[in-house]
């Protein structure tokens, strides 16, 4: 059997709605078989990792708390995806932002004042863009592959931290623990509800920032540039769009918005540095932008089930005793999934049973 | 044995899994596809190899295993890039991400104990030359198959007919299958093979450089040996230079922070991720040279009309 | 060379009842072909009437859907390039099959199904070469030679495989008229060694000069059998388009002194290593004129183009004037809002991006010229969508362009229809200036009338109109005057009246007056 692909004329409209919610039940059905494989009842297991986390009040807070920083990232990447550049270091500049963002409540702690968190916003943006605009700056000027140099930038914004939470900003008062000074209560995202649990402004800026992109990408003529250069430079160039300063507005955008997660996260999550701040949510992001098919408003129900992924992986832990790395499982089989099942949209797959031999020489 | 041939020792050591690796996504990349999934490979291999060879005791049969969990790993990779034509950078970074779940999980009950290392294998009369031979003539298995392989890719690609075939689909694959050369067989076997040097890396990392089983012990080797395809402009030969050389800073930053060099070891740790961003740079500001060797289809989705 | 046949039946090749569909698509219906040794056999259609799908089926890299095909009276299923091969046949492809980073040697052996050494097959192939005329370096690198001497890689390597039936896909598109001249004279002798040649072309002129017989296919259909001696140009014609195709009309119309294009001592560098210099050009075109820039592909024509249009700038301001303003250093939207109209060659992924909706490609061209309609929300450039779907759909009504759905992809019309909308979307906008690389290439003969219909009214209401085209009946066709480019260079613009083929012919291979060794000097 083989199998091949026949081009469609037009995209499936069927399949562009669909695939991701049929990778998504591939993908459950595979998590089926590999806790059957490691002697877990699958129907428990996958209740305790899709389903329990979302009967309580309790974690369903810690779900827009996971939730917020993947919408964020991922909805930058789409942009970036779109336009054809390849970040795929938003988890550098996610520490970054953090840094940047952290600069007043760490070395400045005696500033205090309303005006402290909306500064850190501003900041943290700003750090996240400009360590994006690096690999921008090398790509444009010296042609360097984007995707090398996004990705080694990512080790190198977390050993910086490292040295920073380990050296120079480390908690004069903290017997030596690895750690900044914790922030003080100005510089700390407010609760959105208080009463009924920690779900922070973080969400809001998520909320924000899918809606105003999706405006950019559906209405705006600078929607239209992205998409246009993303699927030919050259017929970009004709119709008078520059593709080196899209590389830059693509950077520094996903730069900017991976900065705004990582300050919301170490300022409404973890309220202060430490060695490692982020779960991996710049690499996750990634799938929750293909996920949701590169649109911001599919990016944010993709963003809500990856953040299920990471609650589940922590349920999956505690009840059933399974490794959390069981969480990076699911997530790279959902993309494996997502990328096969678009397939679908673009073409029509048919399986062939008959005559074996078809490409090559003479046998 | 010496001062001097000790760390030339433990560079050769450091620049095995980086040679295999990136002399393995050569071949790929010279057949038109890029598989940025070469860090799952490596990791897959390794903790299979790991639990291999620790479970049988037979460090051989858990290269072998690692090598064959590679190849079976960059299967998937293939399955959807080039049956599926997916694509190709989203896909291979789904094998990474993959595989370093999978291989968390396969290593979980292995973490920190200790391995079993492959010994080195004195070839006789050659090891006892004086300064070179305990240097080269005196290793482990992994280390002579990755030096056999650059010399073997190296013979395949530039002086076979089917090497040629390899370079004519990864230079136009519509010529190619107009004249019925198998485009997507031929992608499969090398995908394959690129898979199988990066589960023999994983191998040697955990057999060989570090004998233990250590959770994301690939530290990113997969991405630097995509870098020294790009540094080797897909030429095997400059791809052993890069490897050696890249062993060079890895192992150099490690003596300076044992040395107490008055540097944060971060930024030392940080040496070898800044040397590939700066190599990148350096070889593909020159856009002809550049032009003139990657492969036109590199990355490019084939869909055959029937 | 070529076995006597036991048998007294001189048919080669038949084929019966030869279908192939792409999804719903017939691209061929039941076609009935019969090709005798030792004949050239013409097979004639427009573009996109299935020629190159028949040939495909039987060069065994495209699965016929249904039907037979007989080799020397055997029905035989020919399932690769490489079962093809073994059989007897051989393949010219239209747009090469060669490999631009390898050599020439390197080139040939990717051909070949036995393992005999390159240093061989080099020596083989020299000594081919040499016999037909054909001349070869098999060291030199595809990427640095002419079109003409690719074809003649493509021809050398399938005479290699010592063949009984050759295939040739338009194979003087490419060409000047002299090295047709030469091609045919290479066909010929292959025909006097008794083997047999498929020859597909549009050209009738030629078919009735070289071929002995001609079978004509129009929709994916045979449309009739014939001897081309015997027919004119214009029943073969009828033929293959079916109904009479409109001959173009000129009238007096607006011509002036003013110059609207003015280009002075333009050159630029090649941007890649792929690519062609420009070489101080100088042209000019006034109002009403339509200039013909005739050439060989490969020649600088897409270079010059993104000179003229903007999409790379000059090093000088005034090297590009439109309407007396230097416009060197104006990007190309800035040259749209002085009246110019641009249309590149390659449709999808230049002109027009092929998955994007046919009004997403009017804001493409248009979002800045008739931002005033396209746009509103001042500094956010809010895409007004109803406007632009108005506009579209005028296009699509003046330019009569077929299309299914509502507002389809730009990939799922045909080329001519397609082009039309492409062409249409500029002199929507009623240009002072146009600029056109190729504007019927790939297009069906009622689609290419209609264009160059389009192009010289432009030209007849007053505006300059360069036109950039590989094909010389349409460049006589339309052009008020005519310029050659070659390697980068550019003739002075003569009148059309003035012109001949033949003179226009050896311009096109670099001879007037100095260097004619280009292709001498990879030869040896």
């Amino acid at each position: 059997m083989r199998i091949e692909l026949e081009r469609r004329r037009q995209q499936s409209p069927l399949f562009s709605i669909f695939s991701p919610f049929l990778a998504l039940l591939l993908t459950v059905l595979a998590g089926v078989i590999i806790f059957w494989m490691l002697g877990k009842n699958p129907f428990s297991a996958l209740y305790s990792f899709f389903v329990e986390p979302l009967t309580e009040t309790w974690s369903l807070h810690e779900l827009t708390i996971k939730a917020a920083p993947l919408i964020i990232i991922a909805v930058g990447l789409s942009v970036c995806f779109r336009s054809n550049n390849w970040n795929i270091g938003a988890e550098g500049q996610f520490i970054m932002g953090a840094i940047a963002g952290s600069i007043l409540p760490v070395l400045l702690p005696n500033l205090q004042g309303y005006y402290v968190l909306p500064l850190m916003v501003v900041m943290g943006m700003l750090g996240g863009a400009a360590y994006a605009a690096i690999p921008a700056l090398l790509k444009t000027r010296f042609n360097t592959n984007e995707i090398l140099s996004s990705l080694m930038l990512v080790y190198v914004a977390q050993l910086f931290l490292d040295w920073l939470v380990r050296g120079a900003w480390r908690n004069p008062e903290g017997f030596n623990f690895p750690e900044t000074r914790e922030f003080h209560d100005y510089a700390i995202l407010p609760e959105i509800v208080p009463s009924s649990g920690p779900t922070n402004y973080g969400f809001v800026f998520a909320i924000i920032v899918t809606l105003l992109t999706w405006f950019m990408m559906r209405h705006m003529l600078k929607g239209f540039e992205v998409s246009v250069l993303g699927q030919s430079t050259r017929a970009g160039r004709f119709a008078g769009f520059s593709n080196s300063k899209m590389v830059f507005f693509a950077f520094l955008f996903s730069g900017a918005l991976a900065g705004l997660a990582g300050i919301s996260e170490v300022s409404g999550a973890i309220e202060r540095l430490q060695p490692v701040i982020s779960p991996g949510y710049g690499f996750t992001a990634i799938i929750v932008a293909f996920l949701g098919r590169l649109n911001p408003l599919g990016i944010f129900a993709a963003g809500l089930v990856l953040a299920l992924t990471y609650l589940g992986g922590e349920a999956a832990q505690i009840s059933i005793g399974l490794p959390d790395k069981i969480a990076d499982v699911f997530q790279g089989l959902l993309l494996f999934f997502v990328l096969g099942c678009d397939t679908l949209i673009n073409y029509r797959v048919k399986f062939v049973f008959d005559r074996t031999v078809k490409e090559g020489g003479v046998s | 044995m010496d001062l001097t041939q000790a760390v030339i020792l433990t560079i050769m050591t450091a620049a095995t899994p980086l040679l295999l690796a990136a002399i393995g996504e050569l071949v790929v990349e010279r057949s038109g596809v890029l598989n940025l999934g070469v860090e799952g490979m490596i990791i897959m291999g390794a903790a299979v190899a790991f639990a291999v060879a620790k479970l049988s005791g037979n460090p051989y049969l858990g290269a072998l295993c690692g090598a064959l969990t590679g190849a079976a790993f960059s299967l998937l990779f293939g399955f959807l890039t080039l049956t599926l034509v997916t694509n190709q950078v989203a896909t291979g970074l789904s094998l990474t991400i993959l595989g370093l779940g999978l291989s968390g999980m396969i290593g979980e009950s292995f973490v920190g104990q200790a391995g079993v290392p492959l010994n080195e294998i004195a070839i006789p009369v050659l090891s006892s030359i004086p300064f070179i031979g305990p240097l080269l003539f005196n290793q482990d298995i992994i280390f002579y198959i990755s030096i056999l392989l650059i010399f073997g890719v190296s013979w395949f690609l530039f002086r076979t007919r089917a090497g040629l075939r390899l370079r004519a689909i990864g230079d136009n694959h519509h010529s190619a299958h107009a004249l019925g050369t198998p485009v997507i067989r031929t992608r499969y076997l090398a995908v394959m093979f690129g898979g199988a040097c990066a589960g023999l890396a994983g191998a040697q990392l955990c057999l060989v450089y570090t004998p233990q089983w250590v959770e994301n012990m690939s530290a990113g080797r997969g991405w630097i040996a995509l870098a020294l395809v790009v540094f080797g402009s897909w030429r095997p030969l400059r791809v052993l230079a890069g490897a050696y050389l890249f062993g060079a800073v890895t192992i150099g930053q490690l003596h300076a922070q044992a040395l107490g060099v008055a540097i944060p070891s971060q930024f030392l740790s940080a040496l070898p991720y800044l040397a590939t961003i700066v190599v990148l740079v350096l070889i593909s500001r020159n856009r002809r040279l550049t032009l003139m060797n990657t492969p036109a289809c590199l990355g490019q989705g084939f869909v055959p009309d029937r | 060379m070529v076995e006597a046949r036991q048998d007294g039946d001189d048919c080669l090749l038949e084929v019966r009842d030869l279908t192939k569909i792409f999804g719903e698509f017939r691209a061929n219906d039941g076609i009935d072909l019969k090709i005798n040794s030792s004949e050239i056999h013409a097979l004639l259609g427009e573009n996109g009437a299935g020629k190159s799908t028949l040939v495909k089926m039987l060069f065994g890299s495209l699965e016929p859907s249904g039907g037979q095909i007989y080799w020397k009276g055997d029905p035989v299923e020919i399932r690769s390039p490489g079962q093809a091969r073994a059989l007897g046949i051989g393949m010219v492809f239209q747009h090469f099959s060669l490999f631009e980073a390898l050599t020439v040697a390197e080139n040939i052996a990717l051909s070949m199904d036995n393992d005999v050494p390159i240093e061989k097959l080099a020596e083989q192939a020299e000594k081919l070469s040499r016999e037909y005329g054909l001349p070869l370096d098999p060291n030199a690198h595809v990427a640095d030679l002419s079109v003409g001497e690719r074809q003649r890689i493509e021809i050398v390597r399938t005479l290699l495989q010592n063949p009984e039936l050759i295939i040739l896909d338009e194979p003087t598109s490419v060409l000047t008229p002299q090295e047709a001249d030469k091609l045919f004279e290479t066909l010929e002798k292959i025909r006097s060694e008794g083997r047999s040649v498929l020859y597909i072309s549009h050209r009738l002129e030629e078919v009735k000069r070289l071929c002995d017989r001609a079978t004509v296919l129009r929709h994916g259909k045979v449309t009739g059998a014939c001897d081309p001696g015997q027919e004119t140009a214009a029943s073969l014609a009828r033929m293959m388009v079916g109904s009479e195709v409109k001959a173009v009309t000129h009238h007096a119309g607006a011509a002036g002194d003013e110059v609207l294009l003015k280009t002075t001592g333009l050159s630029a560098p090649a941007r890649t290593p792929f690519a062609v210099a420009i070489k101080n050009i100088s042209l000019s075109v006034k109002k009403g004129e339509i200039i013909g820039i005739a050439g060989v592909a490969g020649n600088g024509q897409s270079e010059l183009f993104e000179m003229l249009s903007g999409e790379f700038l000059a090093s000088d301001a005034n090297a590009v004037a439109i309407s007396g303003k230097p416009v060197g250093k104006l990007d190309i939207s800035g040259r749209r809002l002085l009246g110019a109209a641009f249309v590149p060659e390659e449709r999808h992924g230049h002109a027009a991006v092929s998955q994007m909706s046919l009004s997403d490609n009017m804001i493409l061209a248009r979002h800045r010229s008739d931002a005033k309609v396209f746009l509103e929300g001042g500094p956010l450039k809010i895409i007004n969508r109803g406007a632009v779907k108005k506009a579209a759909q005028r296009i699509i009504e003046d330019m009569d362009v077929r299309k299914s759905g509502d507002d389809p992809q730009a990939s799922s019309l045909s080329g001519g229809n397609l082009q039309k909308y492409i062409v249409g979307r500029e002199l929507d906008r009623q240009p002072a200036v146009m600029i056109v690389n190729q504007p019927t290439w790939g297009v069906d003969a009622g689609a290419a009338s209609r264009i160059r219909q389009a192009l010289i009214d432009l030209a007849e209401n007053g505006s300059a109109v360069v036109i950039i085209s590989q094909d010389l009946d349409e460049i006589f066709e339309v052009a008020t005057k005519i310029a050659v480019i070659n390697e980068g260079t550019l003739t002075e613009a003569e009148p059309a009246a003035n012109m001949t083929l033949e003179r226009i012919g050896l311009l096109m291979g670099g001879i007037h007056g100095e260097d004619h060794g280009s292709e001498a000097s990879h030869a040896h």
